[in-house]
């Protein structure tokens, strides 16, 4: 039924005005600069792009189709599978979703633990973000700091799921379980040690005349761009649109936090790199006054017939074992409506939206992943540049294809 | 989270009524009142339901209107109900700090409504995978391929009569 098939670009390579000389390289699927399986067709004019044209989907796996034969818990592990650098950050986006459809409140210990743990995530995402992208300009040492520091992270994330990457942490009404004993003790340890650590990467790369010279000025985008082409989070603020969901909408108590939202408006990769290194600072800021402030009570909230019950209590009492029984055996009803649920991951604004019919399972879940939208700007901002800084444009917006491709 | 929370409006008249000063509700008013067939406010959201005919003034309206930013666009099959397909528009507004929802409810046959690229050209990408996944077509869409699937694929994944599992 597809009336156009095949890479508009290799079907007419000639575009407006062309000369001769005008070539079609690809790059990737399998390239070492491109992320994962992203592919790039460019028509190239000596070094200089003039078209350029992303093809998706190489690693599309139908997560929106699976959701829709599963019960709600369910979908929480397919959630960690989008985005796989910040786990956490979907599951609290689908969790947020789901409990607005319900109208459950959740404990306020449950909502300091989430938002610890997303900013946590986005140091983790950050982190990642600086070292491949330094990398692919070619300071590798960098990249090897930044992975130590991650692997702190991910020791702290394994402690408390199980899981290093694949968390699941967050439920459907607040947490899989309380944090083990040593949890806060050990994000305090690593928080006090990681401005330095910041410092030190700023050191490595901020001074580098090589990283200097192939970021700054590179992969310009304008606000108006930024905009009109759905680019968000840290390319759009860098390119001086001034909005953060965790500030201007806030969600899971993030109203009670202070920091600051970095902006800049020169829209260009050195900007982009600018932005993600004080929001990594802002970061740590908001874990410390998590820890400072971290309440007491109870992770999940007092909903019987949706959330588990504690395993102690299952083995003890009758009610608990019936409601155990009922929630994996058949899940549970949720009021029929829709909700769209955003909030600011470390790559921009994620979206779930959530549509019940009213039963155990979501008639439809859709993600509004920020990398994808983010993608569609990759012309805009390579246009007329040489060939060369398409690498260092593709590592300063940050994607992932997992949640491009879902 | 106050006592906004708990409002509930269903219906045209309802929200007509209850949200008079929302720029959106009005500035579909003053534009054309025929256009806004139904509407709802629920769970903190506002939801208008626009004639399927009219979305691409309707979405240049609100973007006028202050709905600056288009931040996704995706569909639901209602099979086996008519009209079968909904078409959900989340527009987020940096100004008022505030989401709206455009609903557009489409028939089953060779479905198709026009598409709002030239009002947000970031809608490019979500118009392709909905007509990737749902078959749905967008008028006027500058390159309506296939984005998530195979050229060659056949049928069209999230539609409910497509099974989720086992052989076709």
């Amino acid at each position: 039924m597809t009336e156009t098939i095949g890479t508009p670009i290799l079907q007419a390579p000639a575009a407006e005005g062309a000369r001769d000389q005008h070539m079609v390289i690809n790059l990737g699927p399998q390239h070492p600069s491109m992320h994962g399986v992203l592919r790039l067709v460019a028509e190239i004019d000596g070094e200089i792009i003039v078209r350029l044209y992303p093809e998706i989907g190489y690693l599309h796996t139908g997560i929106e189709k699976t959701c829709e034969a599963k019960f709600y818990q369910q979908v929480v592990p397919l959630t960690d599978r989008l985005d796989y650098l910040g786990p956490l950050s979907n599951n609290l986006c689908y969790c947020l979703a789901v409990e607005r459809l319900l109208g459950l409140e959740i404990p306020e210990k449950a909502e300091w633990i989430r938002v610890l743990l997303a900013e946590l995530t986005r140091l983790n995402s950050h982190l990642i973000w600086l070292g491949t992208h330094a990398m692919d300009i070619g300071a590798l040492t960098v990249f090897l700091y930044c992975f130590r520091e991650r692997e702190e992270i991910l020791r702290i994330f394994e402690g408390l799921s199980g899981q290093r990457m694949m968390t699941s942490y967050f439920r459907i009404g607040g947490l899989a379980m309380d944090p083990p004993l040593d949890f806060f003790d050990r994000v305090q340890g690593f928080i006090k040690g990681f401005p330095e650590k910041i410092d030190q990467y700023s050191n490595l790369l901020t001074g580098n005349p090589i990283f200097r010279s192939r970021l700054k000025g590179v992969g310009y985008l304008s606000a108006a761009d930024a905009i009109a082409l759905g680019v968000t989070g840290p390319p759009m603020r860098a390119s001086g649109v001034d909005f953060d969901q965790r500030r201007d909408r806030p969600y899971s108590g993030y109203e009670k936090f202070q920091f600051k939202v970095p902006i800049s408006t020169d829209g260009d990769c050195w900007a982009r790199y600018e932005v993600r290194l004080i929001e990594m600072r802002e970061s740590v800021k908001i874990i410390q006054q998590a820890l400072d402030g971290m309440p007491e009570g109870p992770i999940k909230a007092d909903a019987p017939k949706i959330v588990l019950p504690e395993r102690e209590k299952m083995k003890t009492q009758m009610e608990s074992l019936i409601h155990h029984f009922k929630i994996v055996s058949e899940g549970f009803a949720v009021p029929a409506g829709e909700v769209y649920q955003g909030i600011e991951s470390p790559r921009g604004q994620m979206g779930y939206y959530v549509v019940s019919d009213g039963t155990a399972k979501p008639w439809r879940v859709h993600f509004r992943n920020p990398s994808f939208a983010t993608l569609q700007a990759l012309e805009a901002m390579c246009k007329g540049r040489m060939l060369a800084d398409l690498v260092a444009v593709v590592g300063s917006i940050d994607i992932v294809l997992g949640e491009i491709d879902r | 989270m106050g006592a906004s929370e708990k409002i509930t409006l269903l219906g045209r008249a309802a929200v007509v009524e209850g949200l008079p000063e929302n720029p959106a509700v009005k500035a579909v008013l003053a534009w054309k009142p025929e256009a806004l067939v139904d509407a709802r406010f629920d769970r903190e959201e506002l939801t208008l339901t626009i004639a399927p005919e009219e979305i691409r003034a309707a979405a240049a309206t609100v973007q006028a209107a202050g709905y600056n930013f288009f931040e996704d666009m995706t569909a639901v099959d209602w099979l086996p109900s008519t009209p079968r397909f909904q078409l959900s528009y989340h527009l987020l507004s940096h100004g008022f700090k505030d989401r709206l929802r455009l609903r557009v409810l489409v028939d089953g046959e060779s479905p198709s409504v026009e598409s709002i690229t030239d009002v947000w050209p970031s809608a490019n990408f979500y118009e392709r995978e909905v007509f990737d996944l749902f078959g749905i077509r967008f008028d006027g869409h500058p390159n309506l391929r296939r984005i998530m699937m195979p050229d060659d694929w056949e049928g069209n994944p999230l539609r409910k009569d497509y099974p989720v599992e086992g052989y076709r």
